[in-house]
Order: C-alpha cells, then sequence, then structure tokens
C-alpha cells in the first residue's frame, strides 16, 4: 500500500508525469511473458536519472514497499510479474547508450537501451557484442543483466555474463554503487559484477553498465544436417566439439518440433528425420571454410542422412527459417505455450531428449524440444490450455520430473530463462538447502527488509508449484 | 458508471476469449507498434497492453474507463503487430470488437454524434452524395474562392494540420466527369483475364485520376474490365471506427454487387478497402445466409499489382526520366493483403528509376484513416518519423498504395517543405512509364 503522502513523495521526486497509479497503467506493468502470472502493482515510477532511483529506493525502504525493475517484460520465469505489489520502475527515461569506447573496447549504457540498438550501434563501428536471447529486437539490457540472458551465440561467445564489466547499482538503502571497471584484471575485493548479473532485481537496480565488445567477425557460414536417429545428431554435436571447433551456433530441432514446424512453414522439411541440427561458424574465411568441411564431414560420418551448406546469404537465412519459426509454429498449436529451459551437459544431449519424450508419453501431453544443443541448454515446449485444469497438471508434473531428469543428469532447472517466481520451488532440488542458505544469507544481508523483487528466486515452500489467478 | 457496467458485459458476450488467451505476452509485437514507439515505449499504448486491457475487462479485473479507452483510441490499427506474432493473434479483429462495443455504448458529445452520423450515414455509403460533395470541392477549388480564402488567410482559424490538408488535396474531377464512369471496358491487348474493378467511393471521386489510371493499365496487361454499378463504399472507415453493423449492410450490398459476375478476380486499388473487404468473410462470419457467399467473394479479391505482376506487366521493359524513388507500405495491403513485393518488383522494373528502400518502410506513415483528423498529436509525430525515413533515402518520388497514405506523404511532403519531393499512387507512375516508353518508341518507329 502506498499512502498518500509517500505518493507525493515519490511525485517530488520523478514529477507527476513519471508516476502512474491509474488502474489501467497499473494493469499493464502487471505481468510478463511467462503464462498464467499476473499480479497488479501498486504503482509504476519512470525515474529521469540514478539520483532519483537512489531517492525512490529510500523512500522503498523505509516504508517496505516492493521494487519491481522491469525492461520490456520479456521474461519466461515471472521475474517481473510484482507478486507482491509495490512499485514497479521502468527505464523509459534512462535508455541512452553513453559512450562507446574504441580504445578499451567497451561500451557504456543506461538499463534501458534495447539489446538490438545496442548491438546496431556498435556494429556500425565494427565492433561485436554477442549475446543475442531471442528477445533481442524487445528486451532491454538492463532485462538481460538482471537475467543473466544467453542466447544462440552462447556457445562460442558466451553470455551476458561474459561481456559484463562494470555496473552502477542502487541498492535497498539508496547507496549508490559501483563495481568492476574498463579493466582485464581487477582483483580489488569480492567479485560483485558477477554477483548482480543474474540476480533478477532481489540485490539492487543496475542504473548503468558498461559492457564488453570483440572485433567482428569477418565472415559467416550456415548449415543444416538431417538425421534419422537422435544418437547420431547428440553423437555429431559431441564429435564436432571433441575435434576441437567451437561453432557459432550449434542447434537442434526433435521430430515433434519438426512436424509441427513443417506443417506451418512447409519448406520441404522432412518429417520423417527424427532431429535437425543447425549449425554456423563466424570467423576468418579460411578458418570458417576450413571449419564448415569439417564439421561436414563429421556430421556424415556420424550417419547424418542430409547435410546443406549454403551457398548465400538467402540460403542460410532459408535454413535459419526452421529453427527461428520453432516458436511460431508451437505458439499456433494451442493458446498457452509453456516453454522450459532444462540445461545439461552436452554430453548428456540424448538422454535428456529421450527422457523427455517419455515423460511426455507418461503424462500424455505434446512436449516438443528444440534448443542450443552445443551448449546442452535445451527448450522443452508445451502447448496446452490454462482452462484445461487437468492437462495443466499433467504438464506441471511432466516439467517437474524434466527438472529432476535434468539435474540427475549433471544439468539444471535453468540455463537461461531465470528461476523468478515460476521456478523457485525447484530451485533447492539444485543448489540444496546449503546452498539456498548461502544465497538467503547475501540477500539478507544486502536487503534486510526484503523490498527488492520479493517473492523471487526463493520459494517459501519446495516443489510446490505456484500457480497465480485461474 | 452504468454505462461501464453496460460496456464491461458486452465485453463478457462479445470479446473472442480464445483470440485475447492467444496472446501469450512475449512482447514480439512491441518495437513494431508504432504508438508504443512514439509513446516512450509506453506499454498501455502497445498490443500487448491493449490486449491485457482488454482480457482484464472480460475478467473483471478493471473497469473500461477513461485510460482503457484512450489505450484503444490510440490504436492506429495498422496492425503491423500481426504479421510478427508468434502465435497468429488477430489483434485488428479484437480491436474492432472492442471499439464497436465502447462506440455503440458511448454519449458521445453532440458535435461528434453530428459529424459521426453525417459522414458514416449520410455520405461515405452513398455514391451520388460523395460526388456532389466532390463537385463542392471542385467549385471552391476552381471557381477562385481557394485563391481567395487562402489570400485573406481565412484557413488560420483550422488546427494547423487541417489547414495543411486542405492545401494537398488533389485537383478534383467535375461533377460531369464523376457520372461519365465506364462499366466495361475492354482489353487492349489479347485478352488474358476478366476482372471486375472496386471502384471505392474516395477512389471514385477526389481521386478519379488513380481509378483511371489503374483501369488503364489493367486493359493494357490484357484485362477486360466489369465496374458493377451496384457496389458501394467498402465499410472499413464504419469498421475501423465502431460501426459494424453499418459495415455490414455495406458488405452485404457489395457481395451481391459482385457475386454474379464471372471474373478471375475482384480488383482494388486502396489497401485500406482492400483489406477490408478482404475480411467479410470474418465481418459476415456469425451470418448463415452470408458466411459462405463471403467466403467466395474474399477468394477473388486482389490488389492492383499483385495481378500486373501475375500478368507479366513488369517484364515490358518500361523507362522513366532518372529518379531516386521510395516506396512507403500501406499497412493494410502489407499486413492484411500480404502484398509487399510485388509494389516494389513493379517499381524497380522501370529503367530509369533507382529504388531505394527506406528504414521502417513498412511502418505507418500516420494517416490511418480518419486518424490524422482526430489523433493530430500522435499522427503528425508517426509522420516526422516517416518523413525522417525518406529524407535518408534521398528520394524525389514517393510511391504508396493507397489514398490515405498518399494524402499523408504529401502532407509530410508540405511539413517539410521539400520543394522537390512527389508523392504518387503506384499506379500513377506506372501509367506515367507507359507513356513516358511510348513517346521514346514513336520517333523510332517513324526513321525504323
Amino acid at each position: 500500500m502506498i499512502t498518500e503522502q509517500v505518493k507525493r513523495q515519490f511525485i517530488q521526486i520523478v514529477g507527476a508525469q513519471n508516476y502512474d497509479d491509474s488502474k489501467a497503467g497499473r494493469l499493464v506493468y502487471s505481468y510478463d511473458a511467462t503464462p498464467n502470472f499476473q499480479s497488479l502493482p501498486d504503482a509504476v515510477i519512470a525515474p529521469r536519472n540514478t539520483k532519483e532511483v537512489s531517492e525512490i529506493a529510500k523512500i522503498c525502504n523505509e516504508h517496505r514497499i516492493p521494487i519491481v525493475p522491469r525492461g520490456s517484460g520479456t521474461n519466461l520465469c515471472a521475474g517481473t510479474c510484482p507478486t507482491e505489489g509495490g512499485i514497479v520502475i521502468i527505464f523509459k527515461h534512462m535508455n541512452r547508450i553513453l559512450e562507446i569506447d574504441e580504445e578499451n573496447l567497451t561500451v557504456t549504457v543506461q538499463p534501458g537501451v534495447i539489446t538490438l540498438d545496442l548491438i546496431q550501434a556498435v556494429e556500425a563501428k565494427g565492433l561485436f557484442y554477442p549475446p543475442d536471447p531471442s528477445s533481442m529486437k524487445i528486451s532491454t539490457i538492463g532485462g538481460n543483466i538482471n537475467e543473466n540472458s544467453g542466447g544462440l551465440r552462447g556457445l562460442k561467445y558466451g553470455v551476458t555474463r561474459d561481456y559484463v564489466m562494470a555496473l552502477e547499482v542502487v541498492l535497498a538503502n539508496g547507496d549508490i554503487i559501483r563495481t568492476g571497471g574498463k579493466l582485464a584484471k581487477d582483483v580489488a575485493g569480492y567479485d560483485l559484477t558477477r554477483l548482480f548479473v543474474g540476480s533478477e532485481g532481489t540485490l539492487g537496480i543496475v542504473t548503468e553498465a558498461t559492457l564488453k565488445l570483440i572485433p567482428m567477425p569477418e565472415t559467416k557460414k550456415t548449415m543444416l544436417a538431417l538425421y534419422e536417429d537422435l544418437e547420431a545428431a547428440a553423437r555429431s554435436v559431441s564429435a564436432i566439439i571433441a575435434n576441437k571447433i567451437i561453432p557459432t551456433t550449434l542447434e537442434f530441432l526433435d521430430q515433434p518440433t519438426l512436424q509441427v514446424v513443417e506443417s506451418f512453414v512447409n519448406i520441404g522439411l522432412p518429417t520423417d528425420v527424427k532431429a535437425v541440427l543447425l549449425i554456423e561458424q563466424d570467423g576468418p574465411k579460411e578458418v570458417v571454410e576450413r571449419d564448415m568441411e569439417a564439421m561436414a564431414r563429421i556430421c556424415r560420418e556420424q550417419h547424418a542422412i542430409s547435410v546443406q551448406v549454403a551457398q548465400t546469404e538467402e540460403e542460410a537465412n532459408n535454413l535459419r527459417t526452421a529453427r527461428r519459426s520453432a516458436l511460431s509454429a508451437l505458439a499456433r498449436l494451442k493458446p498457452t505455450t509453456i516453454l522450459e529451459d532444462a540445461t545439461v551437459p552436452r554430453s548428456q544431449i540424448a538422454n535428456m531428449v529421450k527422457a523427455i519424450n517419455d515423460i511426455a508419453k507418461k503424462y500424455n501431453v505434446n512436449i516438443c524440444t528444440f534448443g542450443h544443443a552445443g551448449d546442452g541448454n535445451l527448450h522443452p515446449t508445451c502447448p496446452t490450455d490454462v482452462r484445461d485444469k487437468d492437462e495443466l497438471h499433467r504438464v506441471e508434473q511432466a516439467f517437474e520430473d524434466i527438472f529432476a531428469k535434468a539435474i540427475e543428469l549433471g544439468g539444471t532447472i535453468t540455463g537461461e530463462h531465470g528461476v523468478g517466481v515460476m521456478k523457485a520451488p525447484y530451485l533447492e532440488w539444485k543448489l540444496g538447502k546449503e546452498g539456498i542458505a548461502a544465497m538467503q544469507a547475501i540477500k539478507r544481508a544486502l536487503d534486510p527488509n526484503n523490498i527488492m523483487n520479493p517473492g523471487k528466486v526463493f520459494a517459501k515452500s519446495t516443489r510446490k508449484r505456484v500457480v497465480m489467478t485461474r | 458508471m452504468k454505462n461501464e457496467q453496460l460496456i464491461q458485459q458486452q465485453f463478457q458476450a462479445r470479446m473472442n476469449e480464445d483470440e485475447l488467451l492467444n496472446c501469450m505476452r512475449c512482447g514480439f509485437c512491441l518495437p513494431t507498434c508504432p504508438t508504443y514507439m512514439e509513446s516512450g515505449f509506453q506499454e498501455s499504448h502497445s498490443p500487448r497492453g491493449r490486449i491485457a486491457l482488454m482480457k482484464a475487462v472480460v475478467d473483471g479485473l478493471i473497469e473500461p474507463d477513461e485510460d482503457v479507452e484512450r489505450s484503444l483510441q490510440l490504436c492506429l490499427g495498422c496492425r503491423a503487430c500481426e504479421p510478427v506474432c508468434p502465435s497468429g493473434v488477430r489483434y485488428g479483429h479484437l480491436l474492432e470488437e472492442a471499439r464497436d462495443i465502447i462506440a455503440q455504448h458511448k454519449r458521445y458529445p453532440w458535435f461528434v454524434r453530428l459529424v459521426r452520423h453525417v459522414v458514416f450515414k449520410q455520405l461515405f455509403p452513398h455514391p451520388k452524395r460523395m460526388r456532389m460533395v466532390t463537385a463542392l470541392i471542385g467549385v471552391y477549388q476552381r471557381s477562385g474562392l481557394q485563391t481567395l480564402v487562402r489570400k485573406l488567410g481565412l484557413l488560420r482559424v483550422l488546427p494547423n494540420h487541417l489547414a495543411m490538408m486542405e492545401n494537398v488535396l488533389p485537383n478534383v474531377p467535375t461533377w460531369k466527369q464523376m457520372n461519365e464512369r465506364p462499366t466495361h471496358i475492354e482489353a487492349e491487348t489479347k485478352r488474358k483475364k476478366r476482372v471486375a474493378f472496386f471502384s471505392g467511393c474516395l477512389m471514385d471521386t477526389m481521386f478519379m485520376d488513380i481509378n483511371d489510371a489503374t483501369m488503364k493499365l489493367l486493359q493494357l496487361a490484357g484485362c477486360d474490365i466489369v465496374i458493377p454499378q451496384a457496389q458501394t463504399c467498402c465499410g472499413a472507415l464504419h469498421g475501423h471506427s465502431g460501426e459494424k453493423a453499418d459495415a455490414k449492410t455495406l458488405a452485404k450490398q457489395n457481395i451481391e454487387a459482385f457475386e454474379r459476375l464471372d471474373v478471375d478476380y475482384i480488383v482494388t486499388n486502396a489497401g485500406g478497402c482492400g483489406a477490408f473487404l478482404i475480411e467479410y468473410d470474418h465481418l459476415l462470419k456469425d451470418d448463415p445466409i452470408w458466411a459462405e457467399r463471403a467466403k467466395s467473394f474474399v477468394a477473388k479479391i486482389k490488389d492492383v499489382s499483385v495481378i500486373l505482376v501475375e500478368l507479366g506487366f513488369h517484364l515490358e521493359g518500361w523507362r522513366l526520366p532518372e529518379q531516386i524513388v521510395t516506396y512507403q507500405d500501406s499497412c493494410h495491403l502489407r499486413n492484411v493483403m500480404k502484398t509487399a513485393n510485388e509494389p516494389r518488383l513493379l517499381l524497380q522494373s522501370i529503367s530509369g528509376v533507382e529504388f531505394r528502400e527506406m528504414k521502417d518502410a513498412d511502418r505507418c506513415c500516420g494517416s490511418a484513416g480518419i486518424y490524422n483528423i482526430i489523433e493530430p498529436d500522435m499522427s503528425m509525430q508517426v509522420l516526422d518519423y516517416k518523413m525522417a525515413q525518406v529524407k535518408q533515402t534521398k528520394a524525389t518520388t514517393i510511391v504508396t498504395a493507397n489514398p490515405g497514405c498518399l494524402l499523408q506523404m504529401k502532407l509530410g511532403i508540405e511539413r517539410e517543405g521539400l520543394t522537390n519531393v512527389r508523392a504518387v499512387h503506384l499506379v500513377e507512375l506506372l501509367l506515367e512509364a507507359v507513356e513516358a516508353t511510348k513517346e521514346a518508341n514513336e520517333p523510332m518507329k517513324q526513321t525504323g
């Protein structure tokens, strides 16, 4: 609850035009991209600078008002759903690229910058920012940092975490701290930069970030390999890596996904194949050509029934269509689409995919799997309908089994989507009681009043799935 | 208050729940939405936000208050969110239904009611009245009255954008010209197709030249053309403004006018009309007598550019004096009729034309039916962005495929003071190319 007096204080800080507590204004910030979660905030605030963020935090801390920092709301773990009310902070005014430093190869940005805008701005200078989450046209850098977003290029280039060099963060008590710097080496104290990356807004509010850039790769090539059995595809993945080749992209689609994709786009994918790999390599021309040849050979050795290397950019685009259309094709099947991201060591891909198919059969639900085979990050996806309570229950049970299996295979419950509310009940499965306790100790130290995105990451009880509203 | 309850009940009864649930809130629509971008990333002015608001009204989470209504009214209805939607949500249908419910229960101020009544009921559905009004504009333009009004600065009483709009209106045809329209035209070359032409209400009056150019091109491409007299306004203006019942009446009249003609296609040359015609099956889906008839009508609707390409018009080596040309998509032609390649193909085929794609050519220009009149601020903001992209291309000819877009581009040129830039309809430029090519070939024939 926000009292009239507190409201006046907020308005004094940000101005009336940047404080919205209308019904409609609150409603449109009551959700993110996670199915089945909705909860109204008490107000939505758009601060104009770090100082204002700090003053807002002080008031919230004093009055125990929850703060949910939000980018574009594309996350899939209900991480920005204001489940305990409070204020949602949006960064529409803090959306500038502050500096591109070509000597230190860094870019300094405010949190509201759209990821793709950043990528294009640095590419115009021949530089490269590799993290490319599927939502990059929409997502903000602030959101990417808080969720430690991955993407298709993760195998070779790593994820958001690997590119964050320095942060400016407003803590729950309003303190403004700066972590890291434009430094390749820096061992002055704890690595707080890494702590805040992926903390889902539970430890502080990121108000500025300095990101690492690398030179733009010269060329890029794309190919598609088709398989009659899953093992062969999985073996190809392992063999490619074992041959000391790290491709930029190594994407995977299973048969149920292929069938759905083909009926959606009609591009002549053989639906009788069990798996497809989309492989891309970038770098100097000679290296790319050598690697592509070697990978094509490896795929054939592992009994790929067909390997097509794109000769033109247009062909490459066509090959990518299959992978890109996966989500669209699946989302059109049923009203609700539940998209998970269980992740295993890449050597366990075949086992995991097989297990997912068995689990789907066991619970009589339709699960299609695609994802980033190269880094073991799979997207088992279930088209369902929130109105079908019985099926929804079976879907939940199936995903519980999938999480359990992923952990059993040495993996994790979430590779890139985050914990949020969605996977909080399962976090202990991965971390153990002691692991949770250690994390909670950090949380309490930095946010003793639990105002920073409360209800996220840590569940009230383990294993019981929380479903809000209908 | 009572009104809000009524609206809420209607939302619950009439909004398509499946379609609302299909939105998975992924946000892929956000960067394509002009009002989201121009409002500084305000979620309530995005498709995702608007769908969430409609659903919340249905779910009883909120009342359909002024803010909800504002959010729905500020939508351009360009439907750029639809092609990018992974779930294939038909946002346009949701918006139309919601606006219809609100309009039916809303107590507009008396002058708005008067304007709506005159426009929707007394003017557009009546071709003869459309001709009369256009003829009056013609008298104004030709009698010297326009010159006088401009000299005296009388237009200053109008809001700036309206005054400028007066300035960019085309020179309209005379009463006599409008009343002597053809009903049947034969192909000029070997007959390849028999088509019916949807002449439209504004297109056959204020933009008569464009209709003439369209028919001329079809003739050249080998079409016999029938122009049924019983046709009327497509009803798009009504449908988009919450007057669905009137739209249905007009739809039935049009279906009746065209269905017995033995033609391969029904040709349109205005993206806005074409898109509404092509969705008559949706408009009449609950009407047992008309649903099937609407389906066969819809199957024949094609934009003129598609037919020209199908008949190989772009392979005939047309020429124009050298110029840089850019193309502004008609949102409804692109997003609803799914026609985007053909106009570009036609332009690129003309030698002398250097075609330069502008950034975000697929983003709305802010015309959006009568949007530029009722929402001038947002419309002009959207237009300013558009003109900045046009200027980047250094184009001297802006080509469009819809009358609203054409006027808006002319308005943009006027606002920016770009004296060496013109805006034309695609068929106007194509006809220009035909004439230029013929002229260039004449002397050759004589000497040869």
